[in-house]
């Protein structure tokens, strides 16, 4: 019994002090391979080794998004303008959708410049790990670089449709006020969403290769629930915070509000509920991801 | 004792064999969950246990390995396919964990399980440089350091800025491994790198392999090659159905290796039934290549023909199981499929017991080089494959220059998948009279 216990306790102390060393001195390090359990979170110190790879991966992706198509950057343009321009047409024919006195294609078009943002990092981040099986059974890096870059890689394109909604603005006249201030905020919210579901995604994507087949249909419906292409206020006020439980919904709205100014500024509680579900999802989608990353090298 | 650069603890691996099928379809598992009341209902009506244990097959790929290797120390790691080479390598480079025991790993780890992972064809050879850098773990100033030394060593100055889609495919290769040999790790893991490339570049790849034993790091490498193993190892580990089974000096490793039943790739047999290739209906007993004169050999002559014997046993009554061999060429080009025609067991079922099924492939048909053979037995409607043991065997081809085979008199390299011998025929027409000279240039 007594053996036993010393046994275990040398064992943690062990452990303890090969983690320290390896904090502490990286080049007179031991890495400990063992079998793991239990829930295991993002380890930011190894993270940090990593980062290098991260930013090749996003240099990558998006080197090769330019190199393989033939009007390259104009992708990222054509795909929101021409929904804007569909839906402008639409509804200036069917009906009257209120835009608090803003013209609808600007309306519509910048709540599509962060939704864009996160369509895309959701399903690029989404297929990351499949989509790149020869690395993951070949070499080690933490998993989790996969869909971050492929999440982070939106940036680049945020940036070209920013341009082209600021032209817009100038075109309209419309001047923004102190809010755009807060446009990276609400980026940075965007892309925690979809990575959040990116990982979620990119997991079950390793198990079960159904969710590829799934996520476009899944990016289409979340569009037709977030207040892209029609204001929040259209929602009965009683539904409002559940509506909030998408993520999506404060950041368009709040996104349309900071470039374009106008009465609908966000509620405190509508962010508050949002960002208590980005929080949810981003820290079980790490959990779920690192409990399936064990296995990856075996199951992709 | 000098300081240990890797310790393993009884390392194992165990695979279960559904995991082995990587990812499933949502749908499998769905359709599993909704039949499962009619499952209970059919084991409830056949007064079976209601909740059985789950038939998994599990598979140790690796078991209780354990050994030490100082720092600076080359070490060979050799064994069949299947022994567990490479998932011990894989453990040991965290691309999968171990099931069971414990590694310590002292400093940088580097592994080149394949080179060339992770190159992107669109990209330039510059770009890709980085990018494979990063991946294998080394600092951007690192590779800007070494750029020169990667782009000589590979010979691609004039190609750096060309997409490597347009690559041949051995400057994609020296280009890798160029990258690759830039690793300053302490601990270096290789698998079957020099399998690549040309006999001049591998002989490069061989002495900066050597190189880097001398700097004082620990190699663990893992080849085929007997010559490469004892050229660069002093040291090798042999490894035999996920076991390490002997470990020492490489002369002595590589020789009672090549000297077991296991150097051979000829024969192959699983004397444990349990861990054998197959399932409840039928496991494989052993699979082995006859030469025309009765014995297991490696090597036949083009002319001759050549038995593939497979032994096994039909577990379960009730079942028609069809042995069938795979065969392919070095190159992976499937070669042809051959499965069990004889008439005595068409559509009759076999019943419990041992058999042996043997087939003869006529001489003067194989083209010359490596067959492999793989091993499966499977049943029709529905068609289930009971057990398929990739790679179960393998043998040459040659053909000799006696001028009786296909190649008659010609001595040059001969192309296709096959080189049967058949019947031609030339007969004279008629006979006319010989004209004159023809004008110089149009002599064949």
């Amino acid at each position: 019994m007594l053996a036993n216990l010393r046994a275990k306790y040398f064992s943690c102390s062990d452990r303890y002090l090969i983690s320290m060393a390896k904090k502490q001195i990286p080049h007179s390090d031991v890495l400990v391979i063992a079998p793991t359990r239990g829930l295991r979170l993002v380890d930011p110190f190894e993270l940090w080794l990593w980062h290098e790879l991260f930013v090749a991966l996003i240099v990558r992706d998006v080197a090769v998004r330019y190199k393989q198509t033939a009007i390259g950057i104009a992708w990222v343009v054509v795909q929101p303008l021409a929904t804007v321009a569909i839906f402008s047409f639409l509804l200036g024919k069917l009906g009257n959708v209120p835009t608090g006195g803003l013209p609808y294609p600007l309306f519509a078009f910048a709540a599509m410049v962060p939704w864009q943002v996160f369509s895309r990092a959701l399903v690029e981040g989404s297929m990351s790990l499949a989509g790149n099986r020869s690395l993951i059974t070949k070499v080690y890096f933490p998993r989790i670089l996969m869909p971050a870059a492929a999440v982070f890689g939106g940036v680049v394109d945020f940036g070209i449709n920013l341009v082209i909604l600021l032209v817009m603005m100038m075109w309209f006249g419309v001047v923004p006020g102190w809010q755009i201030l807060l446009t990276p905020a609400l980026l940075a919210l965007a892309l925690l969403t979809s990575l959040g579901v990116a990982l979620w995604l990119s997991a079950l994507n390793v198990l079960y290769r159904d969710v590829q087949f799934v996520l476009p249909f899944l990016a289409q419906i979340w569009l037709f629930l977030t207040p892209v292409l029609y204001p929040a206020s259209v929602i009965p006020e009683k539904w409002r915070l559940l509506y909030a439980m998408n993520p999506m919904v404060t950041v368009t709205e709040s996104f349309r509000w900071a470039v374009l100014g106008g009465a609908t500024a966000p509620e405190p509680l509508m962010l508050l509920v949002s960002t208590a579900t980005v929080f949810i999802v981003l820290v079980s989608g790490m959990a779920y991801f690192r409990h399936v990353e064990r296995e990856m090298g075996d199951r992709i | 004792m000098s300081e240990f650069a890797i310790r393993a603890e009884a390392l194992g691996k165990k695979f279960r064999l559904g995991e082995r099928e990587r990812y499933k379809a949502l749908r499998d598992t769905l359709t599993w969950a909704a039949a499962a009341p009619i499952r209970a209902l059919t084991r409830l009506a056949s007064g079976r246990e209601l909740f059985p244990r789950p038939e998994r097959e599990e598979f140790w790929a690796l078991t209780d390995a354990s050994f030490e290797i100082a720092r600076g120390e080359v070490v060979g790691l050799i064994g069949r396919n299947g022994a567990g080479k490479s998932t011990l390598l894989k453990i040991l480079s965290r691309i999968i964990e171990p099931t069971t025991g414990r590694a310590f790993l002292r400093g940088r780890v580097g592994s080149l399980l394949e080179v060339g992972t992770g190159f992107h064809p669109e990209l330039t050879g510059r770009e890709n440089v980085y990018l494979n850098g990063a991946i294998l773990g080394m600092k951007k100033r690192e590779v800007r350091r070494k750029f020169d030394e990667i782009v000589g060593f590979a010979e691609v100055e004039q190609f750096i800025d060309t997409p490597v889609k347009q690559y041949s495919t051995g400057m994609h290769m020296r280009l890798a491994f160029a990258v690759a040999a830039q690793l300053e790790t302490e601990i270096l893991l290789v698998d079957e790198v020099l399998a690549v490339g040309d006999s001049t570049f591998q002989k490069k790849c061989i002495g900066r392999m050597d190189e880097v034993g001398r700097e004082g790091r620990a190699v663990v490498f893992v080849s085929h090659s007997m010559t490469a193993i004892t050229r660069l190892c002093p040291r090798a580990i042999l490894l035999d159905r996920g076991r390490v089974i002997a470990d020492g000096s490489a002369g002595e490793v590589t020789a009672a290796y090549l000297r077991s039943d296991l150097g051979t790739m000829a024969h192959r047999s699983w004397p444990d039934q349990a861990t054998a290739p197959g399932d409840r209906v039928v496991r494989l007993r052993s699979v082995c290549v006859i030469a025309a004169d009765g014995a297991a050999s490696e090597a036949t002559d083009i002319r001759c023909p050549i038995t593939i014997e497979m032994a096994y046993d039909v577990l379960q009554p009730g079942y028609f199981p069809v042995p069938n061999f795979h065969l392919h060429n070095e190159e992976g080009i499937c070669v042809f499929v051959t499965g069990d025609t004889d008439s005595a067991w068409r559509r009759r079922p076999k019943p419990v017991g041992h058999y042996v099924s043997r087939v003869t492939i006529p001489g003067n048909f194989l083209s010359e080089g490596t067959l492999i053979v793989d091993a499966a037995i499977s049943t029709l409607d529905p068609v289930t494959v009971h057990a398929h043991e990739r790679e179960a065997v393998a043998f040459n081809v040659f053909d000799s220059i006696d001028g009786d085979s296909v190649r008659g008199d010609y001595g040059g390299a001969v192309p296709g998948v096959v080189r049967p011998r058949l019947e031609w025929r030339t007969s004279l027409q008629e006979e006319t009279a010989a004209k004159a000279e023809p004008p110089q240039g149009s002599q064949p």
